[in-house]
């Protein structure tokens, strides 16, 4: 095959071809099709003309079991069995994967086909207390919800960030013998179901507050953010913590050995190494608790007005304002719920594109400073 | 192999000034009586050693003898696992550095260490990695452009990476990152360096050039190697010390000398065997 190929300048030796070593040949392509056919032909000839079919899910099954012992049968008869092993298990982790992507991108699509046709700049420029059910859904504001939601997500972060952080620098940087209780403590509250966690600042902290006459503690973005922290807390240390483990003990031991003492060493040496990591912790920690809804129930309790100020009165959030609204019967008001469930998903999305960009960052600026030194 | 006399030793410039960091010079090392524990079990026992300021001392013997454990007890890494404890003195220019009121950090800074896997901080480039222990430790400098230099000069580095000071100091091949984090050492100026065999995971050529460091920085700083390599322990040291340990029993120094005498004629039967190839 390569003798076939045109010569190269004679100065030049000829550039190397690359060898194809697992790919699928064309008889390989040939043949899955081939099986594919015939197991669809053979399910439609036994279903539907000699039996009545119980339903396209039979159908789906039946012909998804011949293929994979057609395929079988087929590849064994070509390459051996143990060739006819390998191809069944990939085409059966293959269709895993598939199954697991499928009902995603259907979610997805569901979301942006009911809300993106009516989602409107004018949704994040005002509330909804100026909207009535009647009004067209392109009416819509949402501002309030987006507002709320950036507020309790912003001053989570600010609980959750220090307190994450030196909770995982405990577990991992110090000889403390209250670091098997606080992990398993950690451990423990990643369980907390997230409900538990509103029902709590709202028994523990709302409803003595209201009694007491104390404005401060009564339904506002504050508590929700104190549930939430309470949510996001555990996994946020969790990951830290396995990040920094990550970190090579030899790192450490240099640090150490340089005269540094401990805290330094955490400071300039092991938070450093594990800033990429600590950080995409953190964002999916964010990603997380901005689709929360069960905690804001009883602390936020929402509202369809504006409250840019989180500390007094409740405050509406994305989650609650979709939860409002798809519960209700009117269509044209259920569809306030969709186009808010795509304003979140794509607050959503953002973040989780940031973590990446963020996770990325380092190493695409030492490829270039590379390349820029090698250009030299 | 490279004899040690016909490597060129440049004359050593002007060390650069630092404020806070460890006081000029090099300085003598010696160990009285020195034993380690981890956990129950006696390592090491009864190590006894004077190690010259200005001279290489080679600690050299088979796994498991304890030199490793010796260097770390030198400079106080040892007490960085959990389990381990010691007995005896470590005496620094005659002053014990487990002596009470001592600060671990400030051994540390003056007693600097190579470990056996090169080991420079990925999130640092070449030139901060360098001047790391300048942060680490606290230590001020006046002209750090100087101290990258002449860190890098005496470590051998400066050539391959004058034109690339910020690229990450990972991606140096691993000979460069060694020596990498030889200059790290030295920039903090130490009075001794400790080496935790050096060169076990490079290759021929790049133990080369680490000998080479070796034998010029051997003129200005105590230096303490732990080798496994006993023609390395020949070229580049002054003075060899043979740890031993017999089966189930601590490792004991079964002699120390002048490295021409350990190597030439050796006063104990088990250093004439070990050096001679015969066993180890």
């Amino acid at each position: 095959m390569t003798a076939t190929l045109p010569r190269q300048a004679s100065t030049r030796p000829r550039p190397p071809v690359k060898r194809r070593t697992s790919q699928l040949t064309r008889a390989d392509q040939l043949a899955a099709l081939g099986c594919a056919v015939s197991a669809v032909l053979l399910t439609w000839f036994v279903l539907h003309l000699l039996l009545t079919s119980p339903g396209w899910l039979a159908d789906l099954v039946v012909a998804y079991a011949l293929y994979l012992g057609m395929l079988y049968v087929v590849t064994r008869d070509r390459l051996g069995r143990l060739a006819a092993a390998d191809r069944l298990v990939s085409t059966i982790v293959v269709t895993g994967a598939m199954g697991l992507l499928v009902p995603l991108l259907f979610l997805l699509g569901y979301i942006v086909v009911h809300g993106a046709p009516f989602l409107r700049w004018g949704f994040f420029g005002h509330d909804m207390s100026t909207v009535g059910p009647a009004d067209p859904v392109t009416a819509t504001g949402g501002l309030h919800a987006v507002v709320g939601t950036l507020e309790q997500t912003a001053l989570t972060l600010v609980l959750v960030v220090p307190l994450g952080l030196l909770t995982a620098i405990f577990l991992n940087e110090t000889r403390s013998k209250f670091r098997r209780p606080v992990r398993i403590m950690v451990d423990a509250m990643s369980g907390l179901p997230s409900i538990v966690a509103g029902l709590f600042v709202y028994a523990a902290l709302i409803i003595p507050g209201i009694q007491a006459g104390v404005g401060f503690f009564s339904y506002s973005g504050l508590m929700a953010t104190l549930a939430l922290t309470m949510v996001m807390l555990p996994t946020v240390t969790r990951t830290i913590d396995v990040v920094l483990r990550l970190v090579p003990d030899g790192l450490r031991e240099a640090s150490l050995a340089l005269g540094a003492s401990r805290a330094r060493t955490v400071w300039s040496v092991v938070l450093p190494t594990a800033r990429t990591g600590v950080t995409t912790a953190v964002i999916l920690g964010v990603a997380r608790v901005a689709g929360e809804t069960a905690p804001l129930l009883f602390t936020s309790f929402g509202a369809v007005f504006l409250n840019a100020d989180p500390v007094t009165g409740p405050q509406e959030s994305l989650p609650l304002f979709v939860y409002r609204y798809i519960k209700e019967p009117l269509e044209n008001v259920q569809q306030r719920g969709y186009v808010g469930a795509l304003v979140l998903i794509l607050l959503i999305f953002g973040l989780f594109a940031l973590a990446r960009i963020v996770g990325r960052d380092r190493s695409k600026r030492r490829t270039t400073a590379k390349r820029t030194q090698e250009t030299r | 192999m490279t004899d040690t006399t016909t490597l060129s030793v440049p004359d050593s410039p002007p060390a650069v000034r630092l404020t806070g960091g460890p006081p000029p010079g090099a300085a003598e090392l010696e160990s009285r009586g020195v034993a380690a524990w981890f956990g129950d079990r006696l390592v090491l026992e009864d190590v006894s050693l004077r190690m010259p300021a200005r001279e290489v001392t080679a600690l050299i013997g088979p796994s498991g003898c304890g030199k490793s454990t010796f260097l770390r007890i030198l400079n106080r890494m040892h007490e960085l696992v959990p389990s381990a404890s010691l007995a005896g003195e470590v005496l620094l220019d005659g002053t014990d550095i487990y002596a009470d009121g001592t600060r671990a950090q400030h051994v540390r800074l003056r007693i600097g260490m190579v470990f056996q896997k090169p080991n420079p901080f990925p999130a640092m480039s070449i030139r901060d990695n360098v001047l790391a222990g300048l942060k680490l430790a606290g230590v001020k400098c006046g002209d750090k452009a100087a101290l990258v230099e002449q860190s890098l000069q005496r470590a051998g580095l400066w050539r391959e990476v004058r034109d690339r000071l910020n690229a990450p100091g990972g991606a140096l091949s691993g000979g460069q990152q060694q020596r990498l984090c030889i200059a790290r050492s030295l920039a903090v100026q130490p009075n001794v360096l400790l080496m935790d065999e050096p060169c076990s995971a490079l290759d021929p050529t790049s133990t080369r050039r680490i000998e080479q460091t070796i034998a010029e920085i051997g003129h200005e700083v105590t230096v303490v190697i732990v080798t496994h390599n006993m023609q390395q322990a020949q070229r580049v040291s002054d003075h060899c010390a043979f740890f031993l340990a017999a089966e189930n029993e601590p490792g004991r120094v079964v002699e120390h000398g002048p490295t021409a005498k350990i190597f030439g004629s050796p006063e104990d039967e088990r250093t004439h065997d070990y050096v001679t190839g015969r066993f180890g």
